[in-house]
């Protein structure tokens, strides 16, 4: 994924849709500041997760923290090879280290949501 | 961070979220007799005369009983060995010793401990331990929500009342809704619980209810006496997904309510479910072994109001003379202990012919009979004659009042078992 494609958000997910379908992910930034991820607990699939509520929880060596859904829509599938490979997000959070796909997505939150050059500019105020 | 305790405009707030119109309102929980009327407290006393008044309250106790009360809670011997390494200062003093750089021991026994409990439950990972029995029944229910997504938990008629009370207790305000049943009797169902031996004494192999459970998506919760595992089929061998039991019998002195010890064991799938804290062995930077407390990302002090568990504070001095207790009897103690239980209940069994046997089949140190006279009423004839004679099962909404459950431990002598049974023929028969 070119990160300069994707919609980001100030909790710093990055979204992008392909297909009809909406890939979330953490951000390089994120990844930074949760250090090594030991496990990263999925949600259900076919679960309705409305925007901003906890879609995943990620575990680090530093913190637990809950990752919400950027959008309201409904789980559409999860990477299970998280389960074996959690670090994988540390490793390649804009590719191999998706989280979920999200499908029936609210567009216009989607509209919403931060570009690459808006978020960069938020995290400048955030460094 | 303000320390001030809350105000009378945030409590009442508290209030309204709640639902209560008031405080007395939001204590009605405690039954009246319960609850304190007067803080008129009397004038303070000089340390002689307190000491005196105390001794003297303490000697109305009678320690000297015979006792053949169960009910969850045992008689069993405590090596004095256990009294005198738990009472160590290093470990009795100690609070909250869990900073890996300077408490080493405490963590290495928490990791023993849950070792053991692993072996003897047959699963494969156990935590730092639980308040009690009640306690890790409520905890164990709550983590198969956590691990199913479902919100009904089936509480099998073998289980404790007063546990199962506790349970109805700590699911309040949850979404967690209890009732009876014997099986996995809908997809809503996230367990069933169910208790081996049970309440009542009866001793079943719930293997082919482990499979059904499965079968259903629901997972198989099972409270055990810890002592019988040393001859009885152990959770894990029947399937269960998560064990848990009253730790009192392996070390720990009867009290009136207690401390005592919540134990609770579960497969590795689960064990980022698992409410509690856990010790794990690892290596230091110079690869020497060590202990840490590790998967603490689930826990009340990093995930606050999202934590697994918000009453998870673990027994660590109840958990340490477990361990020692059970590193006392070692594999072959457990099992010689076990055997005498049951030998001694079944012996005593043989000499109750004017008793009427409740349990359909096996049993394990406890068992029921119809008496030919009220319980409440033998009960009190025994007392005066030196014995405390088991539970009236009325008293628990489980019987008859006829109905009496005895217990009988390794600690009861032939001699006791025949003057007890004497003594309870002659109390049914004198009218």
């Amino acid at each position: 994924m070119n990160p300069d494609t994707l919609k980001y958000t100030e909790e710093h997910e990055w979204i992008v849709e392909q297909r009809g379908v909406y890939i979330i992910g953490i951000t390089e930034y994120a990844v930074e500041e949760l250090g090594e991820i030991t496990f990263v607990e999925l949600p259900e699939l076919g679960k309705r997760l409305e925007r901003g509520e906890d879609a995943a929880v990620i575990e680090s060596v530093k913190a637990a923290s809950d990752v919400f859904a950027p959008v309201t829509g409904i789980v559409a599938e999860v990477n299970d090879v998280l389960d074996m490979e959690p670090d994988l997000i540390n490793r390649d959070p804009y590719g191999k280290g998706w989280i979920l796909k999200l499908k029936d997505v609210n567009e216009e939150e989607y509209n919403e949501l931060m570009d690459s050059r808006s978020y960069r500019g938020y995290l400048k105020t955030v460094e | 961070m303000n320390w001030t305790p809350a105000t009378k405009s945030e409590q009442a707030e508290m209030l309204s979220v709640i639902g209560a119109d008031s405080m007395d309102a939001f204590f009605d929980v405690i039954p009246e007799a319960l609850r304190s009327c007067d803080w008129n407290l009397p004038e303070g006393l000089s340390e002689f005369t307190l000491r005196r008044e105390l001794e003297t309250l303490a000697a109305k106790n009678n320690i000297q009983y015979i006792s053949f009360l169960g009910g969850g809670y045992y008689d069993h011997y405590i090596p004095a060995a256990v009294d005198a390494l738990s009472s160590r200062s290093e470990f009795y003093t100690a609070y909250t010793p869990y900073q890996p750089e300077c408490a080493q021991g405490t963590l290495q026994a928490i990791y023993e401990y849950q070792s053991v409990v692993s072996r003897l439950m047959d699963l494969e990972c156990a935590n730092a331990s639980l308040y009690d029995g009640g306690t890790a029944v409520y905890e164990a229910a709550a983590m198969a929500c956590r691990i199913t997504r479902r919100f009904r938990v089936v509480a099998h008629a073998s289980l404790h009342p007063v546990w199962r009370r506790m349970l109805e207790t700590h699911v309040a305000g949850s979404p967690i809704t209890v009732s009876d049943g014997d099986g996995p009797d809908g997809e809503d169902v996230a367990c069933v619980i169910v208790q081996n031996p049970s309440f009542t004494g009866d001793v079943r192999d719930f293997t082919a209810l482990a499979r059904d459970c499965h079968e259903h998506g629901a997972l198989l919760v099972m409270a055990v006496n810890p002592v019988s595992l040393g001859i009885i089929k152990t959770p894990g061998a029947m399937g269960a997904d998560i064990a848990v039991a009253e730790g009192q019998s392996l070390g720990l002195p009867l009290g009136f309510g207690g401390p005592y010890l919540g134990i609770l064991a579960t497969r590795t799938a689960h064990i980022r479910k698992m409410p509690g804290r856990i010790a794990a062995a690892t290596t230091d930077a110079e690869g020497r072994r060590g202990y840490v407390l590790t998967l603490q990302a689930r826990e009340q002090h990093i995930r606050r109001e999202k934590a697994l568990s918000n009453i998870c504070s673990n027994q660590a001095l109840c958990a340490l003379r477990t361990l020692i207790h059970l590193c006392l009897l070692g594999k072959t103690g457990l099992e010689a202990t076990a055997r005498a239980c049951y030998s001694k209940a079944e012996y005593l069994k043989s000499r109750l012919d004017f008793a009427k046997p409740l349990n359909p089949g096996a049993t394990f140190n406890e068992f029921a009979v119809c008496l030919p006279l009220d319980a409440e009423t033998v009960i009190g004839r025994l007392r005066g004659k030196g014995f405390l004679p088991g539970l009236p099962l009325a008293a628990f909404g489980r019987g008859g009042p006829n109905d009496l459950l005895i217990a009988v431990t390794e600690k009861r002598t032939r001699e006791e078992l025949d003057a007890f049974a004497e003594a309870l023929r002659e109390a049914c028969h004198h009218v």
